[in-house]
């Protein structure tokens, strides 16, 4: 148990722009199960990649069973015995359980799959992973994920494996798929297999993990942990306070009479959230606060209407919306600035303009006409005022950088007079130079009446920017309240445990 | 709501303006030289296409001389290339609207059947020649209509949903002409689509006419900006407001329309109206619209490239028949140019895109 199987040491990352892993040092040993903690954006994810073969890291040694090697591509971490199962399960799903297990490196000969060999050793594989039920014969599209997450890991181990990297394997499980899981996990340890396990749940963590390491602005803040043994309380001061000095711009005090904007009353959406209740005032800013998978994304589109509520209403100025239209969401003066800005809010090859005024074209229009010098002139003041870069608003969107796109987006929204601002991970991409222009261009709106509503994974960002907060923990509202009145130790400890500090 | 629409000053605006002036004159950020700049705008992509037909034209002079370049013959090219060009403006759309029509040419026949049946003849004859005429426009616009309404309402993929539009439309073209050719008696219909006005065919006026709508239609209306919108990323359509499903059954439903078009000009240029009208259509369409330029994944494309799409493929007929070459070498030159199109449009998209 004492063996270093992997040591990483001094890993630096970097992408255009960001240093995505600043000296991260990590060490596994066989047969334990070691547990990666830290927020959104702290480099787990890009750990992950280097250490599977994605990624070549910039600095830094890693040595495997002693000798240092470089793990070129994913191939090269595979065949050293390292194997990642992602979140989004890469496999196929037209194909059998046991051609998935093979995929790649088919038990054939002379070219001819040899079927009955490689479903037996399929079988042998299922059964050692605890799931003897699962038929090498099944197709994987007909699993249940938890089923698929077992398939990907026989595949992992018909690859000799040493070391198994699992990205959130429990965001997608129920509790008993989670306990059956961790009984395979124990039984792969006791066969000498490493596990990183990595999970934002703190009571897991304290189930199966032997040790943690915290990864903060891409370094390692603590390594070595027990992950039994060390306080709950030790462990989110280390994740919390990430340093990066933000300015955020002074908070405006919300008037009580201040006339209710958005109306949010009791709305639910099938397996993502329910019982959401919120009101959001003029010039208020209310923030949504959460893990990725919490329903915090879906509850704006659910306000938006790009999803069907299964209960609850929206209501705006009063009015209540037609439930499951866009369209309706749209002309009661709701404006959406998406979380996928590139795939879901520009036309990239189009130019700025244009993307101004998608939302408003009909205003420029007469008989369908378009007016185009009017339509740019008015894109262009909205353009000039949130300080687009380069100012040629004829620039293909795709030219500009992500901030300058993402004011392109409430540009477009600023255009429509809106009333209502929903803007979901407004600052991802975004440099943090420009994080401070945009945050005060949000409170600018606020103060001239726009109801804005704000989800990101920042948690200084919801803290420092709302009025008010809403925690989300699985689809359920676990806290609402002044933003002055929690600090994000708070939060932190709201979105992964739950319980009170 | 107005005082929120006044946008505040941003702070040092003026600076980042100057700096940015003083960046532009120094050519920092602008696209490389003129001829880069050039190439990469709109007028530059169509100036390939330009080089080729003329190319096509001095390779018809040298092999044909008088022969290709007198006016009757480059009126029967024009000629040639208006019906399949009337179906080419309406891909045009499809296309860029992030779709694809493989039943035009099937919808072609059952419209020039339908208007030709002795029935519609008959009233025709006792009422008027634009009888047959409504008739073939009312046939293509419903054809369109449903392939329209079963991609956007049942989310049916576009390839499966025309092609099974081309099976049956044909299928239906058979059996309401048994198989049958039929003749044009109304002769007055004849005369007048397939006649001159001002010395230049019908024909071609009404190509021209469509081309010039279509032109407008794309870049100066609301429904081109939406075509473009909706081919170009339909979530963010969607989330802008757009009516994403509405529009794509007006673009099916235009290029349905204008199949009725060809179809009428097609019946007056042949006399007849049959069920194995505008075989291939779909393919020569498709190709003209390709290569002039537009994106096959939607969102970017322009009116004036399939203009030279399809009079190169016509000029490029023209030149093989005159020379007496057989119709088996010109598809192969055909093909030929298609990936050389494509191929060469790759290379100045992907120039573009790292300006």
């Amino acid at each position: 148990m004492t063996t270093a199987l992997l040591e990483m040491t001094g890993i630096v990352k970097e992408f255009p722009g960001v240093r995505a892993l600043d000296g991260v040092d990590l060490g596994v040993r066989a047969g334990e199960v070691h547990c990666l903690l830290g927020q959104n954006g702290a480099g787990k994810s890009t750990l992950i990649k280097v250490l599977s073969g994605a990624h070549q890291p910039d600095e830094g040694v890693i040595v495997w069973q002693g000798e240092q090697v470089r793990l070129a591509n994913p191939m090269a971490a595979m065949r050293l015995g390292i194997a990642t199962i992602y979140q989004e399960l890469d496999l196929v799903d037209g194909l059998s359980v046991a051609e998935n297990i093979f995929l790649g490196h088919e038990l054939a000969a002379a070219g001819f799959m040899r079927r009955g060999d490689a479903q037996e050793a399929a079988a042998a594989l299922l059964a050692r992973l605890g799931h003897p039920e699962i038929s090498p014969r099944m197709e994987v599209g007909r699993l249940s994920t938890a089923g698929k997450q077992i398939v990907s890991m026989a595949r992992a181990l018909s690859h000799d494996v040493k070391l198994i990297i699992m990205d959130e394997p429990s965001a997608v499980l129920d509790q008993e798929e989670v306990a059956r899981l961790f009984t395979v996990i124990r039984d792969l340890t006791a066969d000498g297999v490493a596990v990183i396990y990595i999970s934002h749940r703190l009571e897991e963590i304290r189930q199966i993990g032997d040790r943690v390491t915290v990864l903060k602005d891409g370094r390692t803040v603590a390594t070595g942990l027990s992950a039994r043994e060390t306080p709950t309380s030790e462990l989110i001061r280390r994740l919390a306070g990430r340093e990066i000095e933000y300015v955020f711009p002074p908070r405006t005090k919300v008037e009580d009479d201040a006339p209710v904007v958005l109306d949010v009353a009791d709305l639910a959406a099938p397996r993502a959230f329910s019982g959401v209740t919120f009101q959001v005032r003029a010039g208020e800013i209310v923030g949504l606060a959460g893990l990725v998978g919490s329903g915090r994304s879906e509850v704006l589109e659910t306000i938006y209407g790009a999803r069907k509520a299964s209960s609850g209403s929206v209501s705006v100025d009063g009015r209540r919306l037609r439930p499951g239209s866009v369209r309706a969401a749209v002309a009661a003066g709701v404006g959406l600035s998406p979380e996928e800005r590139k795939s879901q809010g520009l036309l990239l090859d189009e130019a700025v303009y244009r993307n101004v005024s998608l939302a408003t074209m009909t205003r420029f229009a007469r008989g369908g006409f378009l007016n185009h010098v009017n339509e740019r002139r008015a894109a262009e003041v909205h353009t000039k005022a949130l300080d687009v870069r380069p100012s040629d608003v004829a620039r293909a969107a795709r030219t500009l950088s992500g901030g300058n796109q993402q004011k392109v987006v409430l540009a477009r929204w600023l255009l429509r007079e809106c009333r209502v601002l929903l803007l979901d991970e407004p600052t991802r991409g975004v440099d943090v130079g420009a994080r401070s222009e945009l945050y005060a261009l949000v409170r600018r709106l606020a103060d001239d009446g726009v109801a804005v509503v704000l989800v990101s994974s920042e948690i200084p960002e919801v803290l420092g920017l709302a009025n008010r907060v809403l925690v989300l923990r699985e689809g359920k509202v676990v806290h609402t309240g002044p933003a002055e009145e929690i600090d994000e130790h708070r939060v932190l400890d709201l979105v992964m445990e739950g319980s009170a500090a | 709501m107005s005082e929120r629409t006044t946008p505040a000053a941003a702070p040092a605006a003026d600076e980042h303006q100057r700096v940015e002036a003083l960046a532009a004159e120094a050519g920092i950020g602008a696209p490389r030289s003129a001829l880069g700049r050039f190439m990469a705008s709109s007028a530059g992509r169509n100036f390939g296409l330009v080089i080729v037909l003329l190319l096509l034209c001095l390779v018809g002079v040298l092999t044909a001389g008088d022969r290709f370049a007198n006016v009757n013959n480059i009126l029967t090219i024009l000629r040639l290339a208006s019906v399949i060009g009337v179906v080419s403006i309406g891909m045009t759309f499809v296309i860029i609207g992030g779709g694809i029509d493989l039943s035009v040419g099937a919808i072609v026949a059952l419209s020039s059947v339908w208007a030709t049946t002795l029935a519609t003849q008959t009233m025709a004859m006792d009422f008027h020649w634009v009888l047959m005429v409504f008739t073939a426009l009312v046939v293509g616009t419903a054809c369109g209509l449903i392939n329209g309404s079963l991609i956007a309402y049942g989310r049916m993929a576009p390839f499966i949903m025309t092609l099974a539009m081309l099976v049956a439309a044909r299928g239906l073209a058979e059996i309401i002409s048994e198989r049958k050719t039929q003749i044009i008696q109304v002769r007055d219909f004849v005369n007048f689509v397939n006649g001159r006005f001002l010395g230049i065919p019908v024909l071609v006026w009404i190509f021209a006419v469509v081309a010039a709508i279509g032109w407008v239609l794309l870049n100066r209306t609301t429904f081109g900006r939406r075509t473009i919108a909706v081919g170009g990323n339909i979530n963010a359509a969607r989330l802008a407001g757009i009516a994403v499903k509405r529009h794509t059954v007006l673009i099916y439903t235009l290029l349905g329309l204008l199949c009725g078009v060809a179809a009428v000009m097609l019946m007056a240029r042949t006399t007849t109206g049959s069920s194995t009208h505008g075989m291939l259509y779909e393919l020569d369409a498709i190709a003209a619209v390709v290569i002039g330029g537009t994106l096959l994944t939607g969102g970017r494309g322009t009116i004036v490239g399939t203009i030279f799409g399809v009079l190169i493929f016509t000029t490029l007929t023209n030149v093989f028949t005159l020379n007496n070459l057989d119709t088996s070498t010109q598809a192969v030159a055909k093909g030929v140019i298609i990936v050389a199109a494509v191929l060469l449009q790759q290379r100045v998209a992907a120039r573009s895109d790292s300006s």
